[in-house]
């Protein structure tokens, strides 16, 4: 029974690393961009919720979606059009710019919120869950789950279904060939920054359902959330979904087969990675390309 | 080299950074004849920041009051305010600064244990004094440190002495891991053997983790009485939400905190929490005057909204009985400041407060609270008088074995 439990479990850590990641298989794996702020939009996320909730009272998760969307795209798209478009193929500049952008966030989020962590309510149907088999889900693990395979399924129609979509998978296959057949490189950039960032505010939404609401709330995410989009392969949709459940899966196993094992299961996960890259760098999946790259 | 061996790189760079920032406000000092300077050092950003930033606050708060009752040897304070930014080489670095730079006659700081051992040295170095207003470890006296939280015979113990008289068998223990949990289980361990209470299980977690699915589903495998909680921080959020979220309740997994006071409760979520113990020696709702007092001033500076808590309140005293010293030594002098100080007893929100002269802790009042659902926490029980301070548990057998 507990094993079976450590399988949901595992389940439904896999579903917040994969949130959490989604939005950085945009920004880093498409366009390559190190967006270490992209922490800090899941926190602008999780706060759209708090600010939402004397308006929406107990529903206010469920509204704060939308609007943590927009929140996260907008900020996004102002960091991508003021500061990082001027850095592009300066991977080294951006990482450090952007460091620096978080810390800004996180102590502009202090002043305006205060340093204490916040509470968002959960609605009322979230809390709880259900005994099947003798195994405890919980109503929000679900909820959380539901969203990332939700998202999934709207990225992955939003790159084969639409034109933009389409447009976006070109310029980060080729830029200079997209640019050439009449693509306009920049506003794909735009685009692509405003939804990846707008699924970090997505994921903090999601967030202030298990975890801590508080300026710091995205440090927490920004690296296992790195992990995956790398362990999974630069851009690879289908890659950041297999790695995000295969460690949410070892990570509970380990932790439970061992005594004192949350120390233990982060070390485990680190060195498993480590090993995966040694064999494949490029990850589970590549793209194929003849570009000279 | 690879694109993705250059992100991991970059990513690796980056971790080394995020341990390694801090900021520098520093503040010009010109040294006034009328005003005495004093420090205040707390995590003003990064992770510590969500605690300390109220300490400071009520800190301030009692500078004030101290000033409008005509400041200390007729001059006022001036609070030099500096951040230890969660990282703790700053602290060490800061504390130098104060010292040096803004000769404060004493500084009070610090809330985690390693932080006070960062600055530990450096106060010793200098002969100079740290005020630490924070629960801790214990194990612990230096002579140039006044202690005004709890040691572990003032909270720790006194908890497991209540859990005993409730007839609690077995405990399981959760912490962060690092010093003070693992030396608070150490003692908790000890105690257990002696007591005829089993253990069922003991969890560590890195500072900051924010999944417990695996924990609490090992809780529910255990099943013990109780559950003894030493996480700090953010993981007590992550904690409760997940607890309850997986089925259980203050009845069905009953836990006691050493560090979730009224401020923490806010965060958590008072419906997440509601109906579990917590340890400390004051509560918002502690009765007395004095408290109604501290209260009513809280709110009025930093708004109605506003709760206060143990270690606030630790804080606000170690600048009330700094004064006090000072006044009763006539000088700001630190040795001078030192003689003075033991014995000297105040009337402060917790009731009353005595400086035990010997190893610079205080005597305090061990109370056990029953948090509330509107996020206030009831006092259930109380060690009836102030307990004196014992840091390394010399007067207890069981704990021959502790160093």
């Amino acid at each position: 029974m507990g094993t079976l439990n450590q399988l949901v479990i595992g389940a439904s850590i896999g579903a917040v690393l994969l949130l959490a990641a989604l939005g950085l298989t945009f920004t880093f794996g498409q366009m390559g961009v190190i967006n270490m702020a992209h922490g800090e939009f899941i926190m602008a996320g999780a706060y759209t919720a708090y600010v939402l909730q004397p308006l929406a009272g107990d529903q206010a998760v469920i509204v704060a979606l939308p609007v943590a969307f927009a929140v996260g795209g907008v900020l996004g798209l102002i960091l991508e059009r003021l500061i990082i478009r001027r850095f592009y193929g300066r991977p080294l500049d951006t990482l450090l710019l952007t460091f620096g952008i978080s810390l800004i966030l996180q102590q502009a989020a202090r002043d305006i919120f205060g340093a204490p962590n916040v509470q968002v309510d959960a609605p009322g149907w979230l809390t709880g869950g259900v005994d099947l088999a003798g195994v405890r889900i919980a109503y929000n693990r679900l909820f959380i789950l539901v969203l990332a395979i939700g998202c999934v399924v709207a990225i992955s129609l939003y790159l084969s279904k639409l034109r933009q979509g389409r447009r976006m998978r070109a310029v980060m296959q080729n830029r200079q060939l997209a640019a050439v057949s009449g693509v306009a490189t920049g506003r794909v950039d735009q685009a692509t920054f405003f939804i990846g960032s707008g699924l970090a505010g997505v994921a903090g939404v999601a967030l202030t359902l298990i975890g801590p609401v508080g300026p710091t709330l995205g440090t927490a995410y920004i690296v296992d959330a790195f992990l995956v989009v790398v362990a999974g392969g630069l851009g690879q949709l289908k890659g950041a979904v297999i790695a995000a459940f295969v460690l949410g899966v070892l990570n509970s196993f380990v932790e439970f087969w061992t005594a004192n094992g949350a120390s233990f299961a982060k070390v485990v996960v680190f060195a498993v990675i480590i090993a995966f890259l040694q064999f494949r760098p490029q990850g589970m999946f590549v793209l194929k390309s003849r570009a000279l790259t | 080299m690879s694109p993705v061996r250059r992100t991991l790189i970059t990513l690796l760079a980056a971790g080394l950074l995020a341990g390694g920032c801090a900021n520098d406000p520093s503040e010009g000092g010109g040294s006034g004849g009328n005003t005495i300077k004093v420090g205040i050092l707390h995590s003003l950003s990064g992770t510590m920041a969500i605690s300390e930033v109220t300490v400071r606050d009520s800190e301030l708060l009692a500078i004030d009051e101290v000033n409008a009752a005509g400041g200390v040897l007729g001059k006022k304070l001036e609070p030099v305010v500096e951040d230890g930014a969660s990282d703790w080489p700053t602290f060490a670095e800061k504390a130098q600064k104060l010292i040096n730079e803004d000769k404060v006659a004493t500084t009070f700081g610090g809330w985690t244990s390693a932080s006070r051992k960062a600055m530990l040295p450096v106060f010793e170095r200098n002969k100079a004094l740290l005020w630490y207003p924070v629960q801790y470890e214990g194990l612990e006296s230096s002579p140039y440190i006044f202690y005004t939280g709890a040691t572990t015979n003032q909270q720790i113990v006194p908890a497991l002495d209540y859990l005993k008289q409730q007839g609690k068998k077995s405990v399981f223990l959760v912490g962060s891991d690092y010093v003070f949990p693992r030396t608070a289980n150490k003692i908790i361990k000890a105690y257990a053997a002696a007591n005829g209470m089993t253990i069922s299980g003991e969890e560590y977690t890195p500072l900051g983790t924010t999944e417990y699915s695996t924990i609490v589903n090992k809780l529910g495998q255990a099943k013990p009485d109780v559950v003894f909680n030493t996480l700090n921080g953010d993981s007590n959020v992550a904690f409760f939400k997940q607890l309850r979220s997986a089925g259980f309740t203050a009845q069905t997994m009953p836990t006691v905190s050493v560090s979730v006071a009224e401020e923490e409760v806010t965060g958590i979520g008072p419906a997440n929490v509601a109906g579990h113990l917590v340890a400390w020696n004051y509560y918002q709702t502690t009765e007395g005057t004095t408290n109604s007092t501290f209260v009513k001033a809280y709110k009025a500076k930093y708004g109605a909204d506003k709760v206060t808590s143990d270690p606030m309140e630790a804080g606000y005293n170690a600048v009330k009985l700094w004064a006090a010293a000072a006044a009763k030594a006539g000088s700001v002098d630190v040795d001078a400041v030192k003689k003075a100080a033991g014995g000297i007893s105040l009337d402060l929100p917790e009731g009353k407060v005595t400086i035990d002269g010997e190893n610079q802790h205080v005597y305090k009042t061990a109370r056990i609270g029953l948090i509330q659902p509107d996020g206030q926490i009831k006092e259930v029980w109380n060690s009836g008088a102030p307990i004196k301070p014992d840091p390394y548990l010399k007067g207890y057998a069981w704990a021959a074995g502790l160093s």
